[in-house]
C-alpha cells in the first residue's frame, strides 16, 4: 500500500511517500524543511513534491498517517488540518500516531530508550520507551531537570538540547521521519483510525476575569 | 457552465463551510452554509482567547465541510475551486482554514483563492440581494472590524475610508454588557435591555465627531468608558443602576456615530447604495436608524439577513465566485494567512 506520512510537530516540515508491504517499508520520496515558521505554507507544496518525486498521483494513496504531536500549538495544527482535509477529500483513511513514538521506532537502540523533542518555555515533550520501542510513560510535557529517565540512551531534539541536563547518551533521529512514522503506525492499517486528537499536554493560555476593572482611579 | 465555489472561513470564533454556485450571467446562489461556533466555549473570558478558537477550528473543520456538502446535496468532487480567509484574522485560526482549504484545492485538483474576510461581509449580500450596484459604500460593524469602505469592484477593488482607531464597536459592546452584568457576546442583551429603556437619558459622548478628528473613522474606547464611569458614580451614590436605560444611551450613541458618518460619506462621494454588514449590522437600533438616515438622504439601504451578517463560509464562497467571474488569478499553493491583510488586497 501507498502512505502519505506528514508531521509538523517540530520545527521540521515532513512530508513523505511510503510503500508498505509484509516484509518491507519503502521510503518512496520525502520532502523536509526545518523552518519553525512556515508550516502552514510549505506543507502542501512539501507533499505534492514528494508524490511527485514518487511518481504516483495524490488519488493512488491508500492511507495517511500524521504526527499528533506533542508540539508546539501552531504547527501542530498545519499538519493536521492538512492530513484531515486531504484524507476527506481523498476518501482514505487518516491514522494518528504520536510523533515521539516515530522517533523512538526509529532510533538505533535496543535498550530502555527516552525520546524528548523541544516544547519551548525550556521544557521538553518527552515519553519513555522499552528495548522493542514500547512507549512504558508519556507523553508528558516537563523541564529537563524533573525527568529521572530509567534509559542511558535518548533520542530527539530535546535530548539533543538538554543533554548536559539529562546526562544521557544521545541518538537520532532528532525529529520523526516518514519512515518512522508510517513504521509507528503500522498496527493500525487496515482498522478503523482513531480520532485525530491532537497531543497539546498543555492547557490554552487563558485567564478568566475577576472583579470588574475599575476605569476610574 | 456554471461552476461551484466551496468557501471556508476560520478567522476568529466561527468554522464556516459554505457552497454556492457561480451561474454563468455571473449570479451567485446559495447552496450551503454550515457554521460551527466556539463562541460558548470564549463567555467565560469575555471575549476570544485565540488558541480555544483555533483548537475548536481543528475540531471541527471536516464536520463542518461534510455537513455543507450533505447539505447542498454535492460531493467534494463537484467543487470547481477553493476561496479560503487568508486574512484579517487571528494567525493561530486563519492557518487552520488556510491549511485545510490547501489541501482540499490539492486533492480535488481545484484553484485556490485565499480572499480577503472583509470584503467577504460585503459580497455575502450579492447572496440575497442579487449584484452590487458599483460603487457603493459599506459598512462593516462586527465584534472585529468597524470599516467605512467604498467598493468600486467587488473583486478587486475597494478602498478603506475610516475604521475605528481603537475598540471595534462590538467589542464596545461586550464591554458595556460586562459592567451591565449583562452575557457575552453582549450584542443581542444590550439590544434587548435597550428595547425597554431611553435612547435620550444619558447623554453619551459622540467619539471622534470633532470638527479636527478624521471625517470617517471612529472611535468607541471613550465611550465605553463613559459608560463604565457614569456607573461607577452611580454606585458611589448608592443609586440602583437603570440598566435598560444605560444600554438604550449606549446603543443610541454607537447608532448615532456609525450612520451619521456613514451617510456623510455617501453624500459627499455621491454614492447611493450602502450596505451594512458584520454581526452587529443585526442590532435593530443600528438598522432602525440606518434605514431613516438613507431613506431621508436617498441611499438604497441594502442589510444581509442576520445569518449571513455573522461569520460564516458563505460569505468567503461567494466572494469566491465573484473573484473567479472576474477572471483573477488564484493563488499559489504555498499561500500563507496574512492576519493583518489590508482591505484594499481582495485576493492574493
Ligand atoms: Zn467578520
Amino acid at each position: 500500500m501507498l502512505v502519505l506520512a506528514l508531521d509538523t510537530s517540530t520545527p521540521a516540515i515532513t512530508a513523505g511517500v511510503v510503500q508498505l508491504d509484509d516484509t518491507r517499508l519503502e521510503v518512496l520520496a520525502e520532502q523536509v524543511t526545518l523552518n519553525a515558521r512556515a508550516h502552514g505554507e510549505l506543507l502542501t507544496p512539501h507533499l505534492l513534491e514528494a508524490v511527485n518525486a514518487a511518481d504516483i498521483t495524490l488519488a493512488q494513496l491508500d492511507a495517511i498517517v500524521v504526527g499528533v504531536g506533542p508540539g508546539p500549538f501552531t504547527g501542530l495544527r498545519a499538519g493536521m488540518a492538512t492530513a484531515a482535509a486531504l484524507g476527506h477529500a481523498l476518501g482514505i483513511p487518516v491514522h494518528p500516531v504520536c510523533g515521539l513514538d516515530a522517533i523512538a521506532i526509529q532510533a538505533e537502540h535496543g535498550a530502555p530508550l527516552l525520546v524528548a523533542t523541544d516544547a519551548r518555555r525550556r521544557e521538553v515533550y518527552w515519553a519513555a520507551y522499552d528495548a522493542e520501542a514500547r512507549r512504558v510513560d508519556g507523553p508528558h510535557v516537563d523541564k529537563p531537570a524533573e525527568l529521572k529517565p530509567e534509559a542511558k540512551t535518548a533520542a530527539g531534539e530535546g535530548a539533543e538540547l538538554y543533554a548536559d541536563v539529562l546526562g544521557l547518551e544521545v541518538i537520532g533521529p532528532r525529529f520523526p521521519s516518514p519512515a518512522g512514522l508510517v513504521a509507528a503506525a503500522r498496527d493500525s492499517f487496515g482498522k478503523e483510525p482513531e480520532p485525530l486528537t491532537p497531543l497539546y499536554l498543555r492547557r490554552p493560555d487563558a485567564v478568566e476575569p475577576t472583579a470588574r476593572k475599575r476605569v476610574t482611579a | 457552465m456554471p461552476k461551484i465555489i466551496m468557501g471556508i472561513e476560520s478567522s476568529c470564533d466561527e468554522t464556516g463551510v459554505g457552497l454556492v454556485r457561480l451561474h454563468d450571467d455571473g449570479a451567485v446562489e446559495l447552496l450551503a452554509d454550515e457554521v460551527a461556533s466556539s463562541v460558548d466555549q470564549h463567555a467565560r473570558f469575555g471575549g476570544v482567547v485565540p488558541e480555544i478558537a483555533s483548537r475548536a477550528h481543528m475540531e471541527a473543520m471536516v464536520p463542518t465541510a461534510d455537513r455543507a456538502f450533505e447539505k447542498a446535496g454535492l460531493k467534494l468532487s463537484d467543487v470547481d475551486a477553493i476561496a479560503v480567509t487568508a486574512g484579517p484574522g487571528l494567525s493561530g485560526a486563519l492557518l487552520v482554514g488556510v491549511s485545510a482549504a490547501k489541501a482540499y484545492a490539492a486533492a480535488l485538483g481545484v484553484p485556490l483563492y485565499g480572499v480577503n474576510h472583509l470584503a467577504g461581509h460585503i459580497a455575502v449580500d450579492t447572496l440575497q440581494h442579487g449584484p452590487l450596484p458599483t460603487p457603493c459604500l459599506g459598512l462593516l460593524v462586527s465584534g472585529g472590524h468597524t470599516q467605512l469602505l467604498r467598493i468600486d469592484d467587488i473583486a478587486s477593488s475597494i478602498t478603506e475610508l475610516g475604521s475605528t482607531v481603537d475598540d471595534a464597536a462590538g467589542e464596545a459592546y461586550d464591554k458595556v454588557a460586562r459592567v451591565l452584568g449583562l452575557p457575552y457576546p453582549g450584542g443581542p442583551p444590550i439590544d434587548k435591555a435597550a428595547k425597554e429603556g431611553d435612547p435620550k437619558a444619558i447623554a453619551f459622548p459622540r467619539g471622534m465627531t470633532g470638527p479636527r478628528d478624521a471625517k470617517f473613522d471612529f472611535s468607541f474606547s471613550g465611550l465605553k468608558t463613559a459608560v463604565a464611569r457614569w456607573i461607577e458614580a452611580a454606585e458611589r451614590r448608592g443609586d440602583d443602576i437603570p440598566v435598560n436605560d444605560v444600554a438604550a444611551s449606549f446603543q443610541e450613541a454607537v447608532a448615532d456615530v456609525l450612520t451619521a458618518k456613514a451617510v456623510k460619506a455617501a453624500k459627499e462621494l455621491g454614492i447611493d447604495t450602502m450596505v451594512i454588514s458584520g454581526g452587529v449590522a443585526a442590532n435593530s437600533r443600528l438598522s432602525g436608524l440606518a434605514a431613516e438616515r438613507c431613506e431621508a438622504a436617498g441611499i438604497t439601504l441594502r442589510v444581509p439577513r442576520p445569518r449571513l451578517c455573522t461569520d460564516n463560509g458563505a460569505m468567503i464562497a461567494a466572494l469566491g465566485a465573484h473573484v473567479v467571474a472576474a477572471g483573477r488569478p488564484p493563488s499559489s499553493l504555498d499561500l500563507s494567512a496574512n492576519p493583518a491583510l489590508p482591505v484594499s488586497v481582495v485576493s492574493f
